[in-house]
């Protein structure tokens, strides 16, 4: 087994005349925290995209788990282990909070039309398995309380909360953070920090974008900048903080 | 549904059970008609849910769902009568249809699955529309479905030697054909409305909703969207299939007319109208849509005759007039439906959180 969980080769993608992503090449480890940063349009969420398969890559592509990540297959990077949020927090509105977490459990189960409507054994245990999963994972988050209202009405805490328990439900390799601490005070985000550091002890790899600098240095082991669609650096946070193309990138210089 | 066999619920259910073995026999005091009427509305009832799968589950909007009614009810009509000289038994029939109406439902999901919404409404429109012209012109070169002229002399639905037509004697009473028919309806609403409610708790039926809620986080926990989009349209194709066999067997004729748009769209607004996605909802905007413009029909004379002392206006038109201002009423004062599901009344009532972009 390598080391290696996440291998991007040189993935280039670009809107029209605008290059989103150039040849962008980086590699996560298996069991780190691995942040990508970079000023607003950098590309993170074009590499996010990419790498769930949402985006066709205009070239270049992943390894991920040695399979090579088929691109336009959404569903296969989540059977394959990858799990993502979303920027602006993508819940299912009107299922309740339990609910969206069961859905998670989609892809690890496998009840189909027959078992639903005849409910033999197999089907009723399966059910009752996804419930209980789902359960516990509202209560990893910390969102067991709130396990019957309805996903929207839930604070926007919560929400983010709700999403990250909705993507453990896959049962990730890797789990894609899209700026989780956007819009979040100083005490939730805290309180995020050590849900990550939770989600890393149980031996998931958390792939982090994030805009909060002192979040990324403080959590993750090793940090990537991207700016203008390239990558800038890769490194432990240490060295990147210290960076001049990054003080740049970031303060303009 | 965990304590459904506690006392109150076991007497709840015994007294439906009651008035559903007593209702063909109350409503036949106003004439076999009457009991016919109820049937439809059972029929309907099918179909609702049937659409209920596709539009109410999945958020699917389609508004050539009484094609896949066609479908069924042609297969049936092919299968049992003179016209082809064929006499299937029921037990090989209904599967077919279902099976047949399954297959067309997977041919038009197919091509369309990238569609949404206004996009999708159309081409199923268009859909629905094609099955119908394809029926009426499907008498030459080779004679198929014999066209507008419609078949006939189509069999009943026989169990060994009991037919379902004609009135005779079941356990010593003399029964109607219609009510016969009317049990059996029964019989099969109630296996097609546990199917539904469990369909709708399971696996499958999580995945349809969350795809109608967002369908890109769907596709982001591993969902296969175009699969189980396809799962949605076949199994309401196949409900449809069903109640166009069922339908072909109690008139003992079908012709393209009976599946114009106007009943795709009737039964898309008994779903709209009782509460998309929710069971009991889509049954009671089934049988009322299915009664009230029969009511209509036979009050709109004698209470203009008792207003007026004349006919002022033409029955037929004023009865459409009333059931469509009926129609815009409910959905003024009650946008979920007549009886929506409790997230949604709630979700109607609540203002959500409002997200931070």
């Amino acid at each position: 087994m390598s080391n290696i969980l996440l291998q991007a080769n040189a993935v280039a993608k670009h809107f029209g005349g605008v290059k989103a992503l150039r040849d962008v090449s980086l590699s996560i480890r298996r069991g780190e925290v691995y942040g990508l940063i970079g000023p607003n349009g950098a590309g993170k969420t074009t590499f996010f995209n990419c790498m769930t398969g949402l985006y066709i890559p205009d070239g270049g592509g992943f390894t991920f788990d040695g399979v090579t990540l088929q691109a336009d297959a959404p569903h296969r990077a989540a059977e394959l282990g990858i799990a993502r949020t979303f920027q602006n927090i993508r819940l299912f509105g009107n299922m309740t909070a339990l609910e969206n977490v069961m859905v998670g459990r989609h892809v690890r189960t496998k009840a189909g039309v027959f078992g639903a409507m005849f409910l033999n054994r197999a089907t009723r245990d399966e059910e009752a398995a996804i419930r209980q999963r789902a359960v516990e994972l509202l209560h990893y988050v910390d969102i067991a309380d709130r396990a019957d209202d309805l996903a929207k009405n839930l604070s926007y805490g919560d929400q983010r909360r709700l999403e990250i328990a909705r993507a453990l439900a896959t049962e990730p390799k890797l789990l894609c953070l899209d700026e989780p601490a956007a819009g979040m005070n100083a005490t939730e985000t805290e309180e995020l920090r050590v849900l990550i550091e939770g989600i890393r002890k149980d031996g998931t790899t958390v792939l982090l974008i994030e805009h909060d600098v002192k979040l990324v240095m403080g959590l993750c082991d090793r940090v990537a900048v991207l700016d203008y669609g390239a990558l800038v650096i890769e490194d432990v946070p240490a060295v990147v903080q210290k960076d001049q193309r990054v003080i740049e990138a970031y303060l303009g210089a | 549904m965990k304590n459904w066999l506690s006392p109150k619920s076991m007497t709840g259910i015994a007294l439906i059970a009651i008035a559903l073995i007593v209702l063909p026999h109350v409503v036949g005091m106003g004439g076999q008609a009457w009991v016919r009427i109820l049937n439809f509305a059972i029929l309907y009832v099918f179909l609702a849910l049937g659409l209920n799968i596709v539009v109410g589950f999945a958020g699917l909007l389609d508004l050539g769902y009484i094609a896949f009614y066609a479908v069924g009810a042609y297969c049936w009509a092919l299968l049992a009568s003179p016209h082809f000289g064929l006499h299937f038994p029921v037990w090989a029939i209904l599967p077919i249809g279902a099976l047949m109406a399954c297959v067309f439902g997977v041919l038009l999901g197919s091509p369309t699955l990238k569609l949404r919404g206004d996009y999708l409404a159309i081409v199923t429109l268009g859909f629905g529309e094609i099955i119908r012209i394809f029926l009426n012109n499907l008498n030459s070169p080779v004679n198929i479905t014999n066209g507008p002229q419609g078949i006939t002399l189509i069999d009943p639905v026989k169990i060994g030697d009991f037919s379902f037509a004609g009135t005779s004697q079941v356990f010593g009473m003399t029964m109607t054909g219609p009510e016969k028919y009317y049990y059996l309806l029964v019989a099969l609403a109630l296996l097609v409305i546990i199917i539904n409610v469990r369909l709708q708790h399971s696996r499958i039926g999580r995945a349809w909703q969350a795809i109608r809620e967002d369908e890109i986080a769907a596709k982001a926990v591993g969902i296969n969207t175009r699969n189980i989009k396809l799962l949605a349209f076949a199994m309401g194709a196949s409900f449809g299939g069903i109640a166009g066999g069922i339908f072909s067997a109690m008139q003992g004729f079908v012709s393209p007319e009976s599946f114009s748009l106007i009943e795709s769209i009737m039964v898309l607004a008994m779903v709209v109208l009782g509460g998309m996605g929710h069971i009991p909802g889509v049954i009671l905007g089934a049988v009322l849509l299915t009664f009230l413009p029969e009511v209509l029909r036979y009050a709109v004379t004698p209470v203009q005759m008792a207003l007026f002392g004349k006919i002022l206006v033409d029955p037929e038109s004023l009865r459409m007039l009333v059931f469509g201002l009926a129609l815009v009423l409910v959905m003024r004062f009650k946008p979920a439906g007549l009886w929506p599901s409790p997230e949604r009344s709630r979700e109607l009532s609540e203002k959500p959180v409002e997200a931070v972009k």
